[in-house]
C-alpha cells in the first residue's frame, strides 16, 4: 500500500437539468443547489455544492432509483433511495435499487464538496436537500403531466403511493404516465417540506427490508474481492513494513522460481509477486526476500513513546493546536478554587475489516486510461489518485464501486486502487490485475487510528461548580499522514484526531481543546468513530470522577449538566432502561454520554471482573436520538454493531510497532470480538425532532468510558489506558 | 488434476493438490461466494461442508476433498431458500455481508445435528466466525428462527 499524500480534486462544475421521456419510461436527472453543513469539516469542503439523482420511472411502474453512497453494512443503499421515494411518493413494493456508479458529477455529496465519499456518517445530512428535492420534483412533473392529459388542474391532483390522483376520484398510475409524459423545459419549482414531513411519512421511519440483504445471504453480493475479469492475473503486495521506506534490493531470482510466478515488480513502496494464480503469488510472497531503505518511522516503539507522549500531554514539546473552544477556559482555570487533572492514553488500533485490501485494474495499453473494480469508499479520490498515477484526466478512468466488505474509514484511502493501477501499468498490454492482500500484509500496512495521549484540568469553584475545562490530546495527526495539504489549508486541525473532545451538550461556561502534535511516521488513517472513540473516553471518565468526588450519583450529575431536554430525555431512558439505582452484587454499572455529527446517545454498561482481571460486560443499554428515525431497526442494528466494535476495541485490540514496524499479523494476536463475548445489547431509538442525523458511528464512542466507569465502581480500579486489558485492569486494582 | 463434487456437480481442478480449496473454489470455479478473510483458520469467512462438516476452506487442501462432497453457500439450498437464508433475512442480519455465508455454512452443519440447540450451544458453536461489524446479536436470533421454523 503506497503514500499518498496529494490528491488533487478538479472543479466540479456541473449544471445540467434534462429530463427525457419515451418508450422505456421516464428519467429525472435532477440538478439542485445542496448545502454545507457544519460538519463541511470532515473533507476539508468549501461548500461548492450540487447533485444530479437519477429516478428512472418505467411503464410497469418499476420506479428505479439510484443510491448514491457506498454500501458498506451501514444500511445507507437502503435508506438514500427511501428518501426519494418518500418525497416522490413512490411505491416501495415497486421500487428498485441501483448502486451508484462512479460519477461525481451525478452523485458527488454535497457536504464533500460533490465529490462521492461515504465517510463520517455524513451521507443522509448531505444528500438530504438534493435527494428530497429530486423526489418533490419529479412528484410534481408527473403530476403536471397527468393533469395535462386529464385536461384539469394540477392544484386539482395529488398523489398517493405510486398513483397521481384527482379530486373526482380517477387515477393513474406513475408507469402509466411515464408511457407519455415528456419534459419539461424547466422542473417545476416545488418545497420539498410542503409535499412531505415528517408526521405523513409513509416509508421513512418504516422497518422495510434493507435492499443488500438477500444477496448477502447467498453469495451473490459481489464485493471487490469477487472480481473476475477475463485475462487477469494475480498480485501479492508487501509494502514496506515502516512507512516511506522503499524497497532497495529483491530477490527477484530466487522469486522467479516459483512456479507460476510471472513477474516480480519494484514499487515505490513496495513489492509486488505477480502470478497466474492466487496460490503462485502467495508462494511467492512467501519466498520474497526485500531489502528496506531507511525511514523516518524507524526508531518508533510505541511502547516507549507512549510514556513521552504522557509527559507531552502535562508538558507539551510544541505550540498546542487549538481545535474547539467555548468562553474563556484560562480565565476560568484563573478563578478556579480547585483544579483536578485526569491523565488517558490509548494504543494503535486496526480496522480489521473482514475483506483484506483488494483491487482489480485495467491500464490500457497506451496507459493513457483504465478500468478498475474496487470496493471504495471514496470512488472520487480513487479515480483522481489512478489519474494521477497515469498522468492522465479522471474522465479517462471508469470506476466500478463494488459492494464493500468493511470499511470503517479504511477504504476511504485511495492507495489499494493504486496498487493495482501501478502494477497493471507495468505489466503494460492492457492486462488486468487483481490485486489481493494477504492478511498479515494487511495489518503489517495497516492505517490505523492514532495512538494517544490525554490530559483533562477542570477547574472547581469553591461550591464545586466546574469554571473551566482543557482537554489536551497528544498524539500524530491522521490528516498530516493522508493528506498533508489539507492539514496545511486548516492550520493543523485534525478531526480525525480531535472529535468528540468538544462538550456542547454539558453546560460548563468555559472549555477549550488542544492537540499537540507528534510525529512519529506511523500509517494512520479514520477509524470507525474517529476521535470520539478515545476522546468521549476520556471526557467520561472525568465527569464520573467530579460525579465521585461530590458523592453525587452520576446520572444525577449529568442531568444537571445537560444542556437541553433532549440530552435529559437521551440520559433519562437508558437509565431506566438499565434500571440504573438498583443495586446488583456481582456487576456494577457504568454511563457514558456522546454525540456525533448531531446525533445523542448514552450507553450503560453492565460489568464485572474476574481475579485475572478480565472484564466480562453483560449488558448494554443504549439510547439514541438521531433526529428523525429514517430507517429505525437498522438504526438499531448500526448502535449493535457500534457498540460491539466499541467494547472489542475498549477491552482487547491494540497494534504495537517496534522499530516502526507493526508487530500483529492476523486474528490471533490482534484479536477481536467474538460470539461469546458480545453481552445481551437492547438499544432504543427516540426522536427528538429537528433533521435526521448521523448514525453509523455513533454507537462507539459511549463504550469506553461505560466499561471504565463500571468498573470503577465495581472495585475502585481506575482504567486510564486503553485497552482494558487483564493485566491492565490487575495493575489498576492494586490501586 | 483433482476431482471432487461442488453443490452436487461433478467439478476438477488442475491445479497442486496443496492448493486451498478456498481458491480452488473462488478463482478455478470462479464461485466467489465463499470468502476470504484471514487464510489462517482464525476468522471462518471461508467456511464450507465437506461430506457435511464445516471445515475452514483455507486450511483444507485440494487434494484432501479428491471424490467428496462439497457444499458451499451457492448450493447450500437451491434457490437460497435455506431455512437459515430465510432467517437471516427475516431478522436482517448482514450488514457488509462479507462474513455471512461463512456464518450461515457454520450454522447450518449446528441445525443438523442438533435440531434445537440452546443459546449457549449457538454461541459456542459459532464462536469460529468473526463478524467484523457485530451481528453476532442477530446471527443467534436467526438460528433461534430457522430452528424454530425449520
Amino acid at each position: 500500500m503506497n503514500e499518498i499524500s496529494k490528491i488533487d480534486m478538479p472543479e466540479m462544475t456541473v449544471s445540467r437539468r434534462s429530463f427525457m421521456g419515451g418508450a422505456a419510461g421516464l428519467t429525472f436527472a435532477v440538478t439542485v443547489v445542496g448545502v454545507a453543513g457544519d460538519a463541511a469539516e470532515a473533507l476539508g469542503a468549501t461548500g461548492d455544492n450540487r447533485l444530479n439523482a437519477y429516478i428512472t420511472v418505467s411503464p410497469d411502474d418499476t420506479v428505479t432509483i439510484v443510491a448514491p453512497a457506498m454500501e458498506m453494512g451501514q444500511g445507507i443503499m437502503t435508506c438514500l433511495p427511501m428518501i426519494v421515494a418518500e418525497y416522490m411518493d413512490a411505491d416501495w413494493d415497486k421500487a428498485k435499487v441501483e448502486l451508484a456508479p462512479s460519477n461525481p458529477k451525478l452523485y458527488g455529496n454535497p457536504i464533500f464538496r460533490g465529490i462521492q465519499h461515504t465517510v463520517a456518517s455524513l451521507s443522509v445530512m448531505g444528500y438530504w436537500k438534493p435527494l428530497t428535492m429530486a423526489g418533490a420534483q419529479a412528484r410534481q412533473v408527473l403530476i403536471d403531466a397527468c393533469a395535462a392529459k386529464w385536461g384539469v388542474s394540477a392544484a386539482e391532483c395529488s398523489t398517493q403511493p405510486g398513483k397521481v390522483v384527482h379530486g373526482s376520484g380517477k387515477s393513474m398510475t406513475y408507469g402509466e404516465i411515464a408511457k407519455f409524459a415528456k419534459a419539461p423545459s424547466e422542473m417545476p419549482k416545488v418545497d420539498p417540506d410542503k409535499v412531505k414531513t415528517p408526521a405523513n411519512y409513509s416509508i421513512l421511519g418504516k422497518d422495510v427490508g434493507r435492499v443488500d440483504v438477500p444477496s448477502k445471504t447467498n453469495g451473490t453480493a459481489q464485493y471487490g474481492m469477487d472480481v473476475q475479469v477475463p485475462g487477469m492475473l494475480y498480485a501479492s503486495i508487501q509494502s514496506s513494513p515502516v512507512s516511506k521506506a522503499k524497497p532497495m534490493s529483491v530477490n527477484d531470482a530466487d522469486v522467479m522460481k516459483v512456479e507460476g510466478v510471472k513477474r516480480v515488480v519494484k514499487l515505490p513502496y513496495g513489492v509486488a509477486v505477480v502470478g497466474e494464480t492466487v496460490e503462485a503469488t502467495k508462494a511467492g510472497r512467501e519466498a520474497l526476500d526485500v531489502k528496506w531503505s531507511e525511514a523516518p518511522g524507524d526508531a518508533f516503539d510505541s511502547a516507549k513513546a507512549i510514556d513521552e507522549y504522557r509527559a507531552h500531554a502535562r508538558k507539551p514539546h510544541v505550540a498546542p493546536i487549538e481545535w474547539k473552544k467555548k468562553g474563556d477556559a484560562d480565565a476560568g482555570m484563573k478563578a478556579a478554587a480547585e483544579i483536578k487533572s485526569f491523565e488517558f492514553s490509548t494504543e494503535h488500533t486496526y480496522h480489521a475489516q473482514m475483506e483484506p485490501m483488494n483491487a482489480t485494474a485495467k491500464v490500457s495499453a497506451d496507459s493513457k486510461s483504465a478500468e478498475i473494480w474496487a470496493s471504495t469508499q471514496g470512488p472520487s479520490i480513487a479515480t483522481f489518485a489512478a489519474a494521477k498515477v497515469l498522468k492522465t484526466k479522471p474522465q479517462n478512468i471508469t470506476l466500478h464501486p463494488q459492494m464493500i466488505g468493511g470499511g470503517f474509514g479504511r477504504r476511504a484511502q485511495p492507495d489499494f486502487v493504486v496498487d493495482a493501477v501501478l502494477v497493471s501499468k507495468i505489466l503494460g498490454g492492457g492486462t488486468p490485475v487483481k490485486v489481493i492482500y494477504s492478511r498479515e500484509d494487511d495489518v503489517a500496512a495497516g492505517r490505523m487510528r492514532p495512538m494517544t495521549a490525554h490530559k483533562i484540568d477542570v477547574g472547581l469553584d469553591k461550591d464545586g461548580n466546574i469554571v473551566g475545562w482543557k482537554h489536551r490530546v497528544v498524539g500524530e495527526s491522521a490528516i498530516g499522514y493522508t493528506n498533508p495539504d489539507r492539514l496545511k489549508k486548516s492550520k493543523g486541525k485534525d478531526i480525525l484526531v480531535m472529535k468528540g473532545s468538544e462538550i456542547p451538550f454539558y453546560k460548563i461556561a468555559n472549555w477549550k481543546t488542544e492537540h499537540v502534535r507528534e510525529k512519529r511516521g506511523a500509517r494512520l488513517s479514520a477509524w470507525r468513530g474517529i476521535g470520539a472513540g478515545y476522546t468521549k473516553f476520556a471526557v467520561e471518565v472525568t465527569i464520573d470522577e467530579l460525579a465521585r468526588d461530590q458523592g453525587v450519583d452520576p446520572l444525577e450529575y449529568r442531568l444537571k449538566l445537560a444542556a437541553n431536554p433532549r440530552v435529559e430525555k437521551v440520559l433519562q431512558t437508558v437509565a431506566d432502561m438499565s434500571d440504573w439505582k438498583r443495586k446488583r452484587t456481582e456487576t456494577e454499572l457504568g454511563m457514558a454520554f456522546a454525540e456525533y455529527n448531531g446525533t445523542l446517545s448514552c450507553g450503560v454498561a453492565e460489568c464485572s471482573v474476574d481475579a485475572d482481571g478480565k472484564i466480562k460486560v453483560h449488558n448494554f443499554w443504549m439510547s439514541v436520538d438521531p433526529g428523525i428515525p429514517l430507517h429505525p431497526d437498522n438504526i438499531v442494528a448500526q448502535m449493535e454493531s457500534g457498540i460491539i466494535y466499541g467494547l472489542s476495541h475498549s477491552l482487547k485490540e491494540q497494534v504495537t510497532l517496534e522499530g516502526g514496524m507493526v508487530q500483529q499479523s492476523n486474528f490471533h494476536d490482534y484479536e477481536v470480538f467474538r460470539q461469546s463475548d458480545v453481552p445481551n445489547i437492547e438499544v432504543k431509538v427516540l426522536a427528538g425532532g429537528g433533521k435526521a442525523t448521523a448514525v453509523g458511528e455513533l454507537g462507539l464512542p459511549s463504550t469506553p468510558g461505560a466499561v471504565a466507569n463500571a468498573i470503577r465502581a465495581l472495585n475502585g480500579a481506575k482504567l486510564r489506558h486503553m485497552p482494558f486489558t487483564p493485566e491492565r485492569v490487575k495493575e489498576a486494582m492494586k490501586g | 488434476m483433482v476431482a471432487f463434487t461442488v453443490n452436487g456437480k461433478a467439478q476438477s481442478v488442475g491445479a497442486d493438490g496443496d492448493t486451498p480449496l478456498l481458491w480452488a473454489l473462488r478463482e478455478h470455479l470462479q464461485m466467489t461466494g465463499t470468502k476470504f478473510g484471514c487464510g489462517a483458520g482464525l476468522c471462518g469467512a471461508c467456511t464450507v461442508h465437506v461430506d457435511g462438516e464445516a471445515v475452514f476452506s483455507c486450511q483444507t487442501a485440494l487434494a484432501d476433498v479428491e471424490g467428496k462432497k462439497v457444499t458451499t453457500i451457492e448450493g447450500l439450498a437451491p434457490n437460497g431458500d435455506h431455512p437459515l437464508q430465510k432467517a437471516w433475512t427475516a431478522e436482517q442480519v448482514p450488514q457488509c455481508g462479507y462474513c455471512q455465508s461463512g456464518q450461515i455454512m457454520k450454522a447450518a452443519e449446528l441445525l443438523s445435528e442438533n435440531k434445537n440447540p440452546s443459546r449457549e450451544e449457538i454461541v459456542a458453536h459459532m464462536n469460529s466466525n468473526i463478524c467484523r461489524c457485530g451481528t453476532y446479536p442477530r446471527i443467534v436470533r436467526a438460528v433461534q428462527r430457522a430452528a424454530k421454523e425449520g
